[in-house]
């Protein structure tokens, strides 16, 4: 029969039509580095950990958050996360408080008794920690995660070096400290206490270990030239702080000065307040704005009543009269003598100006490289001798808690590597996720929760920890505030916006893929991609 | 609005799905079983806003019958990008008969579908606003005049895109086309033109009417939804970017929709029996010229002395429909 023509074929279907040759660019998934990630010195996998915690799964979230830093309770309280000064979703309204979850999720591992995990079986290898601080602490984790023997020695009478001897307890709760540190211990570590290395050769010699790794701490406190009489009281702040541990508390009088700029001048200043002193005050020589104290801190002790003497120095201290000497800051920012004298009336004067390492342990090591007074270390953190490897304040660096769990870490992994005959190789890093990648218009409006803060008026006079947790239900919200930046979290927008049905959904944690048989290069998956995880890449033709 | 939203998830109800959200949470266009009814292979231009608000609503109706859609298509570009004979991306049953008289063919199908006792089967009629605004029009008035048991879905791209980009009856003013040339005294197409079907719609009381866009597809699947839900005659009409006409980057479509919305030069409502029942607030609302400015057919406005008079006379429109539907945060009006 003849058909008219138009109807002389079957209808068939548009598949048949690969529109995929029309293309320009392609879309590709990617994986960026998230800025918090980034800007972390424990290297911990922030934007993992939270992936977990925003489903309310909080042990695998703890499980993902320890793979890279044992200490999340005390993390999340002592950590000036610098995590959060990166977060994108600060430039958006207010960054994800992730210091706070990561301190529910430690305090939710106190609560239910998890462990760690050892992912290598027994290697037969023995490694001398020394010193029981974050850095020997964080070193001392990996190293048995890795399978290795590990014994600590450390010089004090109890674990937790600067944590304990520095931290005081109103940030840092000891029942919180104490049960991270025996979390790591039951990993089957051995922990000496009291017992001082005097020549780590011989230790390493008489221990038969073979390898160690050393972070000794910042414990000597630095002194300065004041000319003073005999009866004026001069303390230095590591003791105060050290002997709140002990049994003989420091007695220091109704008004007390301190004299420093630093986060220990502001701790030592809040726990003279907390043990009666009517005065607390800091005589600093340069600005706030100079001072390296974090302002935070600086603003909590403003509170509870600390005084601040900006520019000045303390020239002479007769009995309980101290002349302090305005300073004026020259061109250059550096603060100059003005000749301009006044006096402050006090009991004690306490002296926070840094601390230096003791480094009498290592007199007999050959071929170390000393720099001011710390011991220089290579990329892989080993010494100038090979098998001693160092890290935490004793090392050139930034001297805060979690640099030290990063080189407590990565000095771990190096140890391990050298102890098998290798090294250590860093997986290269992805591009960071900048926020000019995101879609913001995705992100719903989600102001950050406020920790509770503990009340002015227990503030002045007990230890009591001063800044709240989260409970379960404002931690799964703050978690969830995360914006996943540079990493899919199958919001299924690539699969919606397609007009051409050219992304797959691959189903619940498989994410997607593209079908570039009919995928015309619009870009609008990219485009409307709120993480920036897809990028358009010229086709080569 | 009837779409309820989801606060202090990660990105709320915002995105398309996100695995925080409970299933009934999310969108037809999340489910991995979609029907996909304007199938891969199609013919529309990188970007085609069109091709995708028609797959986000026939896909909407036909989860909401359980697959029980027939359309009928006016003469277009979703008419001509879908099926070139003998091919079809449409994985529906669906017929094609003039430009002018979609929704008359579609009152007969329903009347079919009446007589053949085929209660389930709904019928949808779809076309660009070329084929409703203005060829269209008249048949479109009877459909609903005698309340006929149609879905109507205009795609509106603002002129004749399949022909070449001719203005019609939606075309917003000072944009250029090919018939109203960006040269002379007033370039663009002239102010105080042209018709809003919607609300032309309301004033024939027919059950429901609503506007949507490809850049909230949430709202419109509730819309659709809703529509498919009630009988007689209903309309929805969808505003879709198209890259080629508007001179805007392909991968822009759904932000320049979204612009659309927020400035508040295409408001997002709803009505029932010719009443306002309800209207989308602007989230972050934008000036005109954030909408304007990414299209080359309003480049004419920002030349190296910025036609500010203009661009007044379009934010005043913006304003207006704000006040009109009570657009604001907040307003109740």
């Amino acid at each position: 029969m003849k058909k008219p023509f138009a109807i002389t074929l079957d209808p068939g279907s548009s598949l048949a039509n690969h529109t995929g040759s029309w293309r320009n660019d392609r879309p590709v998934y990617v994986d960026r580095l998230p800025p918090c990630n980034n800007a972390c010195p424990a290297g911990e996998d922030i934007q993992g950990w939270l992936y977990y915690a925003e489903s309310g799964e909080y042990h695998r979230a703890w499980q993902e958050l320890v793979k890279n830093n044992p200490l999340p309770a005390l993390m999340g309280r002592v950590c000036y996360h610098p995590c959060e000064n990166a977060c994108n979703r600060g430039t958006l309204d207010e960054a994800v408080s992730i210091h706070a979850v990561e301190r529910f999720l430690g305090d939710e591992a106190r609560k239910h008794g998890w462990k760690f995990e050892i992912d290598e079986s027994p290697s037969g290898k023995s490694v001398l920690v020394v010193g029981a601080g974050p850095s020997g602490l964080s070193a001392a984790y990996h190293l048995a995660r890795l399978g290795h023997q590990v014994t600590i020695y450390e010089a004090g009478p109890l674990a937790g070096g600067m944590m304990r001897f520095g931290i005081p307890k109103y940030r840092l709760p000891r029942d919180v400290l104490d049960a991270e540190v025996q979390r790591i211990l039951d990993m089957g570590i051995a922990l000496k206490l009291n017992t001082r290395v005097d020549n780590i050769l011989d230790t390493m010699k008489a221990g038969g270990f073979d390898a160690a790794f050393l972070a000794v701490g910042a414990h000597v406190a630095k002194r300065t030239d004041i000319p003073a009489r005999d009866a004026t009281r001069i303390l230095d702040a590591v003791s105060v702080l050290r002997g709140m541990e002990t049994d003989a508390k420091p007695q220091l009088g109704r008004r007390v000065v301190v004299y420093g700029g630093g986060n220990t001048a502001l701790d030592v200043a809040r726990t003279a307040k907390r043990l009666g002193a009517s005065e607390a005050m800091i005589v600093y020589r340069r600005t706030r704005e100079q001072m390296p104290a974090h302002d935070f801190e600086l603003q909590e002790a403003l509170d509870e009543g600390i005084m601040v003497k900006w520019l000045n120095t303390i020239t002479r201290v007769e009995d309980t009269t101290f002349t302090v000497e305005k300073m004026v800051l020259d061109a250059q920012g550096f603060p100059q003598p003005t000749g301009e004298f006044d006096t402050i009336e006090a009991d004690t004067l306490i002296l926070a100006l840094g601390q230096d390492v003791d480094l009498s342990l290592l007199d007999k090591v050959p071929g170390l490289a000393i720099d001011k007074g710390t011991v220089k270390v290579d990329r892989n953190m080993m010494t100038g001798y090979a098998g001693i490897f160092a890290g935490g304040d004793m090392v050139p660096s930034e001297r805060t808690v979690t640099v030290a769990v990063g080189h407590g870490k990565k000095a771990a992994r190096n140890i391990d590597a050298w102890l098998r005959g290798g090294a250590y190789e860093a997986q290269p890093k992805h591009e960071v996720a900048r926020y000019d990648l995101l879609n913001t218009w995705y992100y719903a409006d989600a102001p950050q929760t406020v920790q509770p803060v503990l009340d002015i008026l227990r503030r002045q006079s007990t230890f009591d920890e001063v800044l709240g947790g989260l409970d379960e239900s404002n931690a799964l919200f703050e978690a969830r505030r995360c914006l996943s930046c540079g990493n899919c979290f199958e919001c299924d927008n690539c699969y919606g916006v397609c007009p051409d049905n050219a992304v797959v959904k691959l189903g619940p944690g498989k994410r997607f893929e593209f079908n570039y048989d009919y995928c015309k290069g619009c870009g609008m998956c990219a485009a409307e991609c709120p993480c920036g995880a897809i990028t358009m890449v010229p086709e080569t033709i | 609005m009837s779409m309820q939203p989801v606060k202090f998830y990660q990105t709320g109800t915002f995105t398309v799905g996100n695995r925080l959200l409970g299933g009934h949470q999310r969108t037809v266009q999340a489910n991995m079983r979609r029907t996909n009814s304007l199938n891969s292979g199609h013919r529309a231009c990188q970007g085609c806003g069109e091709a995708l608000g028609a797959r986000y609503a026939i896909d909407a109706a036909m989860q909401a019958t359980g697959n029980q859609v027939m359309a009928v298509n006016a003469t277009g570009c979703l008419e001509v990008f879908s099926t070139p004979y003998p091919e079809t991306s449409w994985q529906i049953p669906w017929l094609h008969s003039l430009f002018g008289n979609a929704a008359a063919v579609a009152s007969g199908v329903a009347a079919a579908m009446r007589v053949k006792g085929k209660r389930g089967v709904k019928v949808i009629a779809q076309g660009g606003d070329g084929g409703t605004t203005d060829i269209g029009f008249g048949c479109l008035s009877g459909m609903f005049e005698r309340n006929d048991d149609v879905l109507y879905i205009c795609y509106d791209n603002e002129a004749y895109m399949n022909t070449g980009v001719q203005r019609s009856s939606a075309t917003p003013p000072a944009a250029r086309t090919a018939t109203t040339m960006a040269v002379g005294e007033h370039p663009g197409n002239v102010f105080g033109t042209g018709k809003n079907v919607p609300l032309i719609a309301m004033a024939h009381q027919i059950p429901y009417v609503a506007t949507a866009s490809v850049a909230n597809l949430r709202d419109l699947e509730v819309k659709v939804m809703r529509a498919m839900s009630i009988g007689g005659s209903r309309y929805i009409h969808i505003h879709v970017p198209c890259p080629l006409g508007w001179g805007s980057a392909p991968a822009d479509t759904i932000r320049i929709a979204r612009l659309a919305v927020e400035s508040g030069l295409f408001p997002l409502f709803e009505a029932e029996d010719g009443e306002i029942t309800g209207r989308y607030q602007l989230r972050r609302r934008v000036p005109v010229e954030e909408y304007l400015k990414p299209q080359r057919r309003f480049a004419h406005l920002f030349g190296k002395v910025p036609d500010v008079h203009t661009i007044a006379a379009i934010q005043a429109i913006a304003d207006r429909n704000v006040r009109r539907f009570g657009l604001a945060t907040g307003s109740t009006s």
